[in-house]
């Protein structure tokens, strides 16, 4: 079946609503207006008000009363406009969605999923074009997903509501009208491994979001200069699935870690850092990244594109761990 | 308001909210409507007809060369607006904001302020920047990307647009704070604070607490809040049962609603709101009710969400029609000013036009320019393998 990424992520809310009647979805303009990125066009039609909520723009209200309807017995699907306004419901998703579990000693299970559109690319400037996921993969309590392919936006939305702990799902804007071919009893999908969306020898690329097309873009590039490049889409952000890139880094001996977020203290660090600790000596040289750079996303459309990883960049680095430079 | 029922249900006598799931057809329309009635306590002095109307507490002498004035402001400012939604739509503007229907609450708002005055924008305040001096041809580079603004706020007392819904209320109560602990406050030379904000704005935290702040500090701070009906998508009843001037109260200073497509109306508030402020009695919440005619922004389609007849209603309550139907009326404009407004009108939108087209795109260094106020090595670094890559291509910046 043909479908879009946007397409695929609606028939995964519509497909949860069905299954379970505790599922609801709410969030500034998801109703009538059908989602700012159109998610849930058509959806208020068919299941209603009810289940279909406009909130008043209040993030830090919303994203703490799916807590609440969580810890209730709910299954809330929270959707955040984009991850620049989840700065407002951050005290909500740290102190209360991450840590109630362990407060109340295990009583209180908070199985609320919040989703958000994240990434720069549109020339929204610098405070509306954040990769904050970075960020949240770095409380625990909390299970972070980056669907980057139709498959995992139609797939990892079930499986987040059946968890019971709070789950992020991070949606790049330039993603949204990504379309394909779609199995058509594409159901859930596993959330606890990364994937290897191109197999390769040489070297192995590491990414998620909206990272990957253009890192699946630069290892064809590679291809045509003889270099096999191994292709890793993270998938799940927290917990990371390690043991995937490790297994990769130990054939290719080459890394290059490929990330939105800002270099400085980042997940491309974290990822970094594993592979130091895990992998040192079956590097052949050193672990590069390509990150955006560490200024608030430009506005002017050349600038924004100069300031994030690009197919050019990403190649250019590879060649740079393959090559020597 | 008599009864708690009263409080919590405007329409007392009308139904319970369904609780069915799926949605009855007058549900559904209700849900695209906005309301159009200011309600008794709406501060009027010119009706959509253009009669002149007194109010018991508030009125204003206005002399006909000052209407005039307000004319030509609302005028210009509509067709500053129009040639950039224009713009937006060739291509020569990645977004814009539209005013239009707003065009009285900021030019009354606006000319109600002194030159000692601050004011803090959202980002559909360009009748604002109109009046605080601000060339429109310096609002555009914020919507083609070239730039982020480039007035000086301390010189123009108007701080740059704030893009994040509702944060610049917090600082404009820091401001108006410190207003007040420097002393300018007190007599009618004291100084006084306008933030702007819209209804959507209500329903955000950071509102409340400035509203706290600016209450418990006494903050010579007023807050213009544009209530033009809808917030994208979402009618202002999703965001209060009551209405939002009312709000006021319950933080302890006084409330107003105005018809904010009155431009007498609208400065006659203002002008009162202001003077109280710098007498050191504020702060005060103005609502200014008013509606948005356009888009969201031109991202967005209205036609997804509220009905047709909503829009045509609110045509008949035009803030700029009025005022040239009072002017007529009076005898204190003749055809020779109005051709001469649409003249004037018709040379600003050739200079915007032929000033968009000719805007330089930024530089590749000005990426990293202002990330701190000084050098930082490893950002430097950055910068110049940056820029070292980038004149590896042919013909330099590309």
């Amino acid at each position: 079946m043909k479908t879009t990424y946007r397409e695929a992520l609606r028939e995964a809310i519509r497909d949860a609503m069905n299954r379970d009647d505790r599922v609801f979805l709410m969030g500034e303009d998801v109703g009538s207006y059908g989602g700012c990125y159109a998610v849930s066009l058509g959806l208020l039609e068919e299941f209603g008000p009810e289940r279909i909520r406009d909130t008043p723009l209040s993030e830090s209200a919303f994203v703490g009363a799916g807590i609440g309807a969580a810890l209730n017995g709910m299954r809330p699907i929270v959707e955040v406009m984009t991850v620049n306004f989840s700065l407002l419901a951050l005290d909500q998703i740290l102190n209360n969605a991450a840590t109630l579990l362990h407060m109340s000693g295990g009583q209180f299970p908070v199985p609320v999923v919040i989703r958000m559109t994240t990434g720069a690319g549109r020339q929204l400037a610098a405070q509306h074009s954040h990769s904050l996921e970075g960020w949240y993969a770095h409380i625990p309590g909390l299970r972070v997903l980056a669907p980057a392919t139709l498959e995992d936006a139609r797939g990892m939305l079930w499986p987040a509501l059946c968890d019971p702990d709070p789950v992020l799902i991070f949606e790049h804007n330039a993603l949204y009208n990504l379309s394909g071919e779609l199995a058509d009893d594409a159901g859930p999908v596993d959330l606890t491994r990364a994937a290897v969306r191109r197999p390769g020898t040489d070297v192995t690329l590491i990414t998620y979001g909206g990272s990957l097309a253009k890192t699946l873009t630069a290892a064809d590039e590679l291809a045509a200069d003889g270099i096999d490049a191994e292709v890793i889409d993270l998938r799940t952000l927290r917990p990371l699935d390690a043991d995937t890139f490790l297994e990769s880094v130990r054939r290719t001996h080459r890394a290059v870690v490929v990330d939105e977020g800002w270099r400085s203290g980042s997940l491309s660090a974290e990822i970094a850092a594993r592979i130091a600790e895990e992998a040192l000596y079956e590097l052949d040289a050193p672990v590069r990244r390509v990150c955006s750079a560490e200024v608030p996303i430009p506005y002017a459309k050349h600038l924004e594109e100069a300031a994030l990883p690009q197919p050019a960049s990403i190649a250019a680095a590879a060649r740079e761990v393959v090559r020597g430079g | 308001m008599s009864s708690p029922e009263q409080w919590t249900h405007p329409e007392p006598d009308a139904a319970p909210a369904a609780t069915a799931a799926k949605p009855t057809a007058e549900q559904v329309i209700a849900g695209l409507r906005a309301t159009d009635e200011g309600g008794a306590d709406l501060v009027q002095l010119l009706t959509p007809e253009g009669e002149r109307v007194t109010h018991p507490d508030f009125d204003i002498d206005i002399t006909p060369e000052e209407l005039r004035g307000l004319y030509r402001d609302m005028v210009l400012i509509r067709r500053v607006d129009r040639e950039a939604n224009a713009l937006q739509r060739k291509g020569q503007l990645g977004i814009w904001v539209p005013l239009l229907g707003q065009e009285a609450a900021q030019i009354g708002a606006g000319r109600a302020m002194r030159e000692t005055d601050m004011a803090f924008p959202s980002y559909r305040e360009h009748g604002i920047a109109w009046t605080r001096g601000i060339n429109p041809t310096e609002l555009l580079g914020i919507f083609r990307g070239t730039d982020q603004g480039t007035w000086d706020p301390v010189e123009k007392r108007f701080h740059p647009y704030t893009i994040v819904i509702g944060n610049q209320v917090l600082n404009a109560a820091g401001y108006a704070m410190g207003q007040k602990f420097d002393g300018r406050v007190g007599d009618d030379e004291g100084e006084a604070t306008m933030c702007f904000f819209g209804d959507g704005a209500t329903s955000q935290g950071d509102v409340h607490e400035g509203f706290v702040w600016a209450a418990v500090y006494d903050a010579p701070l007023v807050f213009f809040c544009q209530n033009n009906q809808w917030a994208i998508s979402e009618p202002t009843e999703r965001q209060s049962r009551l209405p939002l001037y009312q709000r006021a109260r319950g933080y302890g200073f006084p409330g107003i609603r105005v018809d904010g497509n009155d431009v007498l109306a609208t400065l006659a508030v203002t002008k009162w709101a202001l003077d109280e402020c710098r007498h050191g009695n504020g702060p005060i919440l103005i609502e200014a009710f008013t509606y948005r005619m356009d888009a969201h922004t031109t991202s967005d389609d209205p036609t997804r969400y509220r009905l047709s007849d909503e829009l045509e209603m609110w045509k008949l309550k035009d803030p700029i029609e009025r005022v040239k139907v009072y002017l007529v009326r009076q005898q204190w404009a003749d055809s020779e000013f109005f051709d001469g407004v649409e003249a004037d009108a018709d040379k600003l939108g050739e200079e915007l036009r032929e000033f968009c087209t000719n805007m330089p795109d930024p530089p590749a260094e000005r990426i990293f320019s202002n990330v701190y106020a000084e050098g930082n090595p490893n950002l430097e670094a950055q910068r110049d393998e940056f820029l070292d890559y980038v004149s590896g291509f042919a013909g330099g910046e590309h």
